[in-house]
């Protein structure tokens, strides 16, 4: 199989991703409960990739970095900790359900909502956002990245813009964190959301949230928390305050030994290597009549993600017939996107999104582009 | 069971702080180990870095130059 669907999970990891996650299970206590050498075998390496991930942030310490099971927890705990009545948030159409969601919950609560559009290439307006702003403007909560079109948004941009009115600036890192380098102190992020699964090339069931020193979110769950048991309320102190039960120490060891490839390897030349990858497929297939690519494609500032849609055809019809007859694996659908298709005009029609691992060779793409062009042909027949 | 001795024993808010402190005196050679917190002191977090009190004065020195983060200082019979 040819897997092409790396914005959805990484599916080829590190042999030292799995070894590690193979070792933990062989020999890891529970973290932070108790003081045996396997509670704190894991504790030690559980603290380890906290410090490994506040480098990779450039967080101002490993006590700002929480763990979770995915982006979509830590989006949940900060937007749902965050906000309440009469908050008003600023965010965008390229939004993916997993900031969607919870935000039209919170506008159940009271919380104001403005959304902001973009434009023909799936580009958002800064000067737009700005004029957005108003007084009782609590966040702008917006992607790094979109999981449709792989345009990046311009972060300092936005840091900038909510340090400079006084907002809070949480960022969903889903698609980026591992492939395009995050500074949360120079961007001016205050929140960081990301998944462990994706470019960052660690386990499923791993994630995590930043948060900048001075901020507290709410948490949403309260339990165990191997710390100040008698205290009835659940402790406020990060990163505690987010990490409730039983941490996934297997995952996290994981995730450990995928930031230190990544850091072997340079997030730089993993980079470059997948924006070559997604050029030569772009180049192969946008100049095809019957083919519309969506997204930004006059810049390589963006993620190694290419959309489309051939003529008419329906997307899941086109992403089957890649995965059935040749062994291709895509995504096809609204991609828990539903606000950019609707700007894309293709809420019915869904679309094919093709993004690439460096782990994918140039020989794969140039069978992807082949068989892309077969199916093109039978369209035309 | 062995007799009690006198320790030098740091708490912490958190398992993140003890985690830090374990690190960073096995870098710099600061004698001790994380034991749990014995009933006669209160702490946040529910292990505790412990230190002979012969290496009382490494430990202070380590302790003054480093920044960080911990609950309490105090000698205990352990």
């Amino acid at each position: 199989m040819i897997y092409m669907d790396n914005a959805a999970t990484s599916m080829k990891k590190p042999k030292e991703v799995i070894d590690a996650v193979v070792s933990a299970m062989q020999s890891f206590g529970n973290a932070g409960r108790g003081v045996t050498e396997a509670s704190l075998d894991a504790a030690r390496m559980i603290y380890d990739t906290r410090e490994k991930l506040a480098d990779f942030f450039h967080a101002e310490d490993p006590t700002r970095i929480a763990f979770t099971m995915n982006s979509t927890e830590s989006l949940n705990m900060a937007i749902k900790g965050l906000f309440g009545e009469k908050d008003h948030v600023i965010t965008t159409v390229l939004e993916h359900n997993s900031v969607l969601r919870p935000l039209y919950e919170c506008q159940k609560e009271g919380v104001e909502l403005s959304i902001l559009g973009c434009d023909e290439r799936g580009n958002i307006s800064y000067k737009e956002m700005e004029a957005m702003i108003r007084e009782n403007t609590k966040a702008i909560v917006c992607t790094h990245g979109s999981n449709v079109t792989g345009n990046l948004l311009d972060l300092n941009r936005i840091g900038t813009l909510a340090k400079k009115h006084g907002i809070l600036f949480v960022v969903d890192a889903s698609q980026t964190a591992g492939f395009f380098p995050i500074d949360v102190q120079k961007m001016k992020i205050d929140v960081l959301c990301f998944t462990g699964h994706k470019s960052l090339l660690g386990p499923q069931g791993t994630g995590g949230i930043y948060v900048k020193e001075g901020i507290y979110i709410k948490p949403l769950l309260s339990g165990g928390s191997g710390i100040d048991s008698f205290n009835k309320q659940h402790p406020k102190q990060m990163p505690g305050s987010l990490e409730a039960g039983t941490l996934n120490g297997h995952g996290i060891s994981g995730l450990k030994a995928a930031i230190s490839y990544l850091e072997k390897t340079g997030i730089e030349a993993i980079k470059e290597k997948e924006l070559q990858l997604m050029w030569r497929f772009y180049e192969g297939i946008y100049q095809i009549p019957e083919i519309k690519v969506y997204g930004d494609f006059t810049t390589s500032y963006r993620c190694p993600i290419v959309s489309f849609n051939i003529a008419n055809l329906d997307s899941s019809r086109v992403s089957d017939e890649l995965s059935f007859k040749y062994e291709i694996a895509t995504r096809a659908g609204a991609h828990c996107a539903p606000l950019l298709h609707e700007a894309m005009g293709t809420k019915s029609q869904g679309a094919v999104r093709f993004s690439f691992s460096h782990y994918n060779t140039e020989a794969e793409v140039d069978e992807a582009i082949r068989a892309i062009e077969e199916i093109v042909e039978g369209y035309r027949e | 069971m062995r007799q009690k001795e006198k320790y030098i024993v740091v708490t912490f808010h958190s398992t993140t702080e003890a985690m830090a402190m374990e690190k960073n005196c096995k870098q710099q050679k600061v004698p001790g180990r994380l034991i749990p917190v014995p009933e006669s002191i209160a702490a946040g977090c529910g292990m505790c870095w412990c230190t002979k009190i012969e290496d009382k004065e490494t430990l202070d020195q380590f302790l003054k130059e480093t920044s960080l983060s911990v609950q309490s200082i105090r000698e205990c019979l352990i």
